[in-house]
């Protein structure tokens, strides 16, 4: 089986964010990056597929330069190979200019089967995955925590809402987008990080994909949230701030 | 190109709520005689009743025996050919899981782009969802003369009682070949009985990646013993087998509205957000004074849970004393 996973390259989860002088968008000098954790629950499913029914996994990563740091810890992982569709606009596309990028690259490759996470950690559109199967014209399923591959295609353990699930019979090819949590994720090797050097990195420019969509969506302002309500915050050292928030609790909220 | 349809969704048989905040948010975009809610199935009849009785906007009821069970072929397909029927401005969705399955398909079908779970409609039509886990949030615009699909965010949109006039209520039957239902869908099934009632809880001690080991743990459940409370977290702590999954608050787990709410090293993402800010009381602790869950809280404490939490657990248990 022939696998492909885009994964997404995201700013870490524990670094401040701070909004950039347009407004536009974050300060990306102060940032670090991270593969987006669902997309890497998608490659664990990717190589557990692998190892199960043997096959390839191709790593796909569109954005700049820096990606491709994302992209040589999933090949460390054990991805077999990679394509880095080189992007420095990747924040003035919209969902469907990014999926048409990525469409365009899994074409090329013909697989059984695309594997994505369901949403990124830093725009949260979760569309990524829906689109790239329309696109392809493939059948897909979302909020996936389980892959088992049959006869007919694979069967999938999708997660409703309020702890329900479903399984669902697809034929291949065809896209799913990964939920976490499904599987265990695994560490790079230090053999997997030597291996990891060594494999083929395909470079494609993002022009050459033959797609260049106009954006029908833009994002025009970020902000910080406002408060929905107003909030006491209490200081002090821990014990005087537990102090406090316990008397709160006793004379403000009545629990105690 | 005009009107406004709001795609209902059901649940067990009934409107979901979410659906009327959606109704709500398109009462946002244009008066009500603008608006058609649309319900589907394969049997629409108490799903259209229910929206008569409530709403005073068109009610269409699009009917075929492949839309039950849901599959997002069988959906984009029938939605597909309402929409060039109708040519509407808008349609908006709820922001369920299933929407999520198969609306940014529908609108890439028409070279749109989904506005997805918007939480706030503005003048000049902005539309806000939030950015980076909640910690940001970003106004999008809809560029071009094209159909605007949007979704809404649970408790984003309020949806009042609402009184209903005379409606008019049509009929619409797509077209849907069985071979274009490339998916089989199994019965929805629960992973185990549950075992805990987070949503009767009086108070909930929950935790979130803040914790940092499944060491730690034990801290949090010694705070929930000295108040009685149950323990919870969000859904990073049951994904890694710390909790299990039945003590998880959140889009895909329990929704809780406890008297107190303590988040502890929990940051504050909206799947989990929609789970507890019903709560009456809530208390934050977080290393991050930026963390949105302090958007939320009643009381707050920037800090190190490690020493703010069994100082807290002492506290509580002087004060019981």
């Amino acid at each position: 089986m022939k696998i492909i996973v885009a994964i997404k390259q995201v700013p870490d989860r524990e670094v401040p964010v701070r909004i950039n002088a347009a407004g536009k968008w974050i300060e990306e000098a102060d940032l670090q990056f991270a593969m987006n954790e669902p997309d890497a629950h998608a490659l664990e499913e990717a190589l557990q597929l692998k190892e199960k029914h043997g096959g390839e996994v191709v790593v796909l990563s569109a954005g700049p330069e820096r990606v491709a740091i994302t992209i040589r810890e999933a090949l460390a992982k054990g991805a077999d190979r990679a394509i880095h569709i080189e992007c420095d606009d990747l924040g003035q596309r919209d969902a469907l200019g990014v999926a048409q990028l990525l469409a365009a690259a899994i074409r090329l490759e013909s697989p059984d089967l695309v594997l994505t996470g369901l949403q990124s950690e830093d725009l949260g559109l979760g569309q990524t995955g829906v689109i790239v199967a329309e696109l392809l014209g493939l059948p897909h399923a979302t909020l996936i925590l389980h892959v088992d591959k049959n006869e007919s295609g694979i069967e999938v353990k999708r997660e409703l809402e309020e702890g329900w699930f479903q399984n669902i019979q697809l034929p291949l090819p065809a896209v799913l987008t990964i939920q976490s949590g499904g599987n265990k994720l695994r560490y790079a090797t230090l053999m997997g990080i030597k291996r990891a050097k060594t494999k083929e990195l395909r470079r494609l420019a993002a022009t050459d994909l033959g797609v260049a969509s106009t954006p029908v969506v833009t994002l025009e302002q970020i902000s910080l949230p406002q408060k929905q309500k107003s909030t006491q915050m209490i200081i002090g050292t821990p014990r005087e701030a537990a102090a406090t928030l316990v008397e709160r609790l006793k004379t403000e909220v009545h629990v105690l | 190109m005009s009107g406004i349809l709001v795609v209902m969704e059901q649940r067990g048989g009934r409107i979901a709520h979410i659906s009327w905040e959606a109704l709500a948010a398109a009462q946002r975009l244009g008066n009500s005689a603008s608006i058609t809610a649309v319900v589907m199935g394969a049997q629409t009849e108490t799903l259209a009743a229910e929206v008569v009785a409530r709403a005073p906007v068109k009610v269409l009821r699009m009917e075929h025996a492949l839309l039950q069970p849901y599959t997002p072929d069988g959906y984009i397909a029938a939605l597909q050919q309402l929409i060039q029927r109708e040519e509407p401005s808008y349609v908006v969705f709820p922001h369920t899981y299933q929407v999520r399955d198969y609306a940014p398909a529908l609108a890439a079908r028409f070279g749109q782009v989904l506005m997805s779970d918007v939480t706030a409609i503005s003048e000049g039509h902005l539309f806000t969802r939030q950015l980076m886990q909640g910690r940001l949030n970003g106004a999008y615009r809809k560029l071009g003369n094209g159909i605007c699909f949007v979704s809404v965010q649970a408790g984003a949109f309020f949806a009042d009682g609402g009184s209903s006039i005379a409606t008019n209520v049509e009929f619409f039957t797509p077209t849907i070949d069985a071979a274009q239902i490339r998916t089989r869908p199994g019965e929805h099934y629960r992973a185990a009985a549950q075992t805990v009632d987070l949503g009767s809880a009086q108070m909930i001690v929950s935790v979130g990646r803040g914790i940092k080991s499944q060491e730690n743990i034990s801290i949090i459940q010694n705070l929930a013993m000295a108040l009685g409370a149950e323990v919870a977290a969000s859904r990073p702590i049951c994904d890694a087998g710390w909790l299990p999954m039945e003590r998880q608050v959140g889009s895909s787990g329990q929704t809780v509205a406890p008297k107190l709410y303590i988040a502890a090293g929990i940051s504050g993402a909206i799947q989990h957000l929609v789970g507890m800010k019903g709560s009456q009381c809530i208390v934050a602790i977080n290393k991050d004074p930026d963390a949105p869950i302090f958007e939320v809280a009643d009381y707050g404490i920037v800090g190190d849970l490690m020493e703010i939490v069994p100082a807290l657990t002492e506290a509580v248990k002087a004060a019981k004393h």
